[in-house]
């Protein structure tokens, strides 16, 4: 497999969905090649990043303020 | 170096009607749970109860969402005021659509998929002749190497929480919107790629053509602050 073929599949190596032949065939590239090992471990590490993080504390006026909206309007809905 | 080009194989975005319906429920594809992911165990039961219009239940699903859904609003439209609108919107909606949610996939996910419809209606209001999801996204070459170097120690361990947040924000906040929706659904909610391509009435090699390009953008924008060299 040639470096393009590993974009490719990019998505569906990372989230495991390839048959366990072309999988075999991306980490037999891998071991060779090594801009292709630091693409697939950094855009590894990108997702994780993303999906790891916690978001921020809400700001307490924008907290405030959606109490307000649901206080007021929560009520309506069900009358 | 080579440089390598990838396909791009997306389909544009419908413009259906229905894509900005309340969303169907469909069942999830079985996914491993993450921390952050994992449903609290009484969660069917505040549901259950807000659908019988108890209020301090649905109090109780909105303390737990509301930073989550905060940063989904943010992250899609990049701008705080409206943020704040589409949470309340999604939060309000939600309330006043749960009799028709059966419970086939997670209150979260149902609740995310409102959330987007939100996002997108006002970031379209805001910004009508810039923004449009529908249009054919850049077919150009996408250069892959450019930025090749391993990342020294994890980001957690170099920079502050505040820190990271504020960088991942930012980067996310250059992309094109029709990448930047994918990628929040799919990597940062973690929709399944069939969850995400049904909540934006786009194909399956549409939604991973678009997530194939967000992540390799934004890989070379987080290298600019990871690479080894980069304050360490």
């Amino acid at each position: 497999m040639k470096c393009i073929g590993i974009i490719k599949e990019l998505v569906n190596y990372l989230d495991e969905a390839l048959d366990p032949t072309l999988r075999a065939s991306i980490e037999e590239h891998l071991k060779g090649c090594e801009d292709c090992r630091i693409v697939v471990d950094t855009t590894k590490q990108t997702i994780q990043i993303f999906c790891k993080s916690e978001p921020a504390p809400l700001p307490e006026d924008t907290r405030l303020r959606l109490r307000e909206a649901l206080k007021t309007r929560l009520r309506r809905i069900r009358t | 170096m080579n440089l390598c080009a990838i396909e791009d194989l997306c389909y544009p975005f419908m413009q259906n009607t229905e894509f900005m319906s309340i969303p169907k429920v469909n069942p999830p594809e079985p996914r491993p749970p993450l921390p952050s992911t994992v449903v609290k165990d009484d969660e069917p039961v505040l549901v259950a109860a807000a659908k019988d219009g108890d209020i301090a239940a649905f109090e109780t699903l909105v303390g737990r969402y509301e930073r989550k859904i905060f940063r989904l609003a943010q992250n899609i439209t990049q701008n705080r005021e409206d943020a704040e609108d589409v949470m309340q919107e999604a939060f309000l909606k939600a309330f006043e659509h749960l009799p028709e949610f059966q419970g086939n996939s997670r209150f979260y996910t149902w609740l995310v998929r409102i959330a987007v419809n939100q996002a997108l209606m006002k970031l379209r209001k805001r910004r009508p002749n810039q923004v449009s999801l529908d249009q054919e996204i850049d077919t150009g070459e996408e250069p892959v190497f450019r930025e090749v170097e391993d990342w020294g120690p994890s980001p957690e361990e170099r920079y502050k929480q505040s820190e990271l947040s504020q960088i991942l924000s930012s980067v996310i906040g250059e992309l094109d919107p029709s990448f930047r929706v994918v990628f929040q659904l799919r990597d940062i909610e973690e929709l399944s790629t069939e969850e995400t391509a049904e909540a934006l009435g786009l194909s399956v090699p549409a939604v991973k053509s678009r997530l194939l390009r967000a992540r390799l953008k934004l890989r070379t924008k987080l290298n600019r602050y990871f690479h080894r060299s980069e304050k360490s």
